[in-house]
């Protein structure tokens, strides 16, 4: 995709889809690599359903035969000489601890590398389609980090439910703001 | 113009043609398979150097006619394989991408 920060939302929404209380979304970045891990705790794939994840020819929805959400986010972070990976752990046979968790490492110095993109859009779209799920996102760079837990805000919060325009319209400014504050430059794809 | 006609014409390299008698109207040139599966159309051909298994599901969610690989860009038989299995024709051309799109302006 144009972004990476498309390539998380996707991801992330097969995570709301199998049914997650609670997604965190791991960034890891330094001078070489950009890490992605997304971790959630919905239903996970059986071990069949794993062998076939990342083949495009798999996929939950029905409309269509072929689901691109993982192979091409898998296909991204190998054309730039990173690594894929995905785990899961399906609720039949892990009825306290399912779940799937996907890492992809990307080689930022090469020239397919695809820039991470409108970060704080896609975890305020996240946020505003699903708030009843916990929401956890982490992003670690040389330069310090930026963080949000939407348990922390509920805390803040009680009643108002996340997804009023006035608290997404904060987690937007936070966002942005720690990313000012911490010098981080956003390298627009579009 | 089918798929068959279009690649005796133009002498591109048959890989898989599981469908020779499709039918080839217009024409779409891309490379970044999430932005093709949302553009191409059905029935055009589509000129890309990506030669990986995401290409057959690209051709094959965009019901495109036929995916012609430019500049000789190599191809596996295991993604062959499933080219014929998903009913994908594959063609190959010696030209870079605009040059092969001049080859069958035209005729498509």
């Amino acid at each position: 995709m144009k972004e990476l920060s498309l390539n998380i939302l996707d991801i992330a929404m097969n995570s709301v889809k199998a049914g997650a209380h609670k997604i965190s979304i791991i960034i890891d970045e330094n001078e070489k690599t950009l890490s992605i891990i997304i971790s959630d705790d919905g239903c996970g794939m059986t071990e069949d359903f794993l062998k076939n994840a990342v083949s495009p020819f798999a996929t939950t929805r029905t409309t269509r035969k072929v689901g691109m959400g993982l192979p091409l986010f898998k296909l991204e972070a190998e054309m730039t000489g990173g690594s894929f990976d995905i785990k899961s752990r399906h609720v039949s046979k892990y009825p306290d601890n399912h779940g799937t968790d996907v890492k992809a490492v990307f080689d930022k110095t090469s020239v397919d590398f695809t820039p991470l993109g409108d970060i704080v859009s896609t975890i305020v779209t996240l946020i505003q389609g699903s708030p009843e799920i916990n929401w956890i996102f982490f992003h670690s760079t040389e330069k310090g980090t930026v963080s949000l837990d939407t348990d922390d805000m509920t805390a803040e919060l009680g009643d108002v439910p996340l997804n009023y325009p006035d608290v997404l319209e904060w987690v937007k400014e936070y966002l942005t703001e720690c990313y000012e504050n911490i010098g981080y430059k956003f390298d627009y794809a579009l | 113009m089918t798929v068959s006609e279009l690649s005796e014409k133009c002498s591109f390299e048959i890989i898989s043609m599981p469908n020779p008698s499709r039918q080839v109207k217009g024409c779409y040139i891309g490379d970044l398979l999430s932005w093709v599966m949302g553009r191409a159309k059905e029935n055009e051909a589509w000129i890309t150097i990506m030669s990986n298994i995401n290409t057959v599901a690209v051709a094959s969610l965009a019901d495109v006619s036929v995916v012609i690989l430019s500049e000789n860009v190599k191809i596996s038989d295991e993604i062959k394989n499933a080219a014929v299995e998903k009913g994908i024709n594959i063609v190959s051309s010696s030209l870079p991408s605009y040059e092969t799109a001049i080859e069958i302006s035209g005729l498509v």
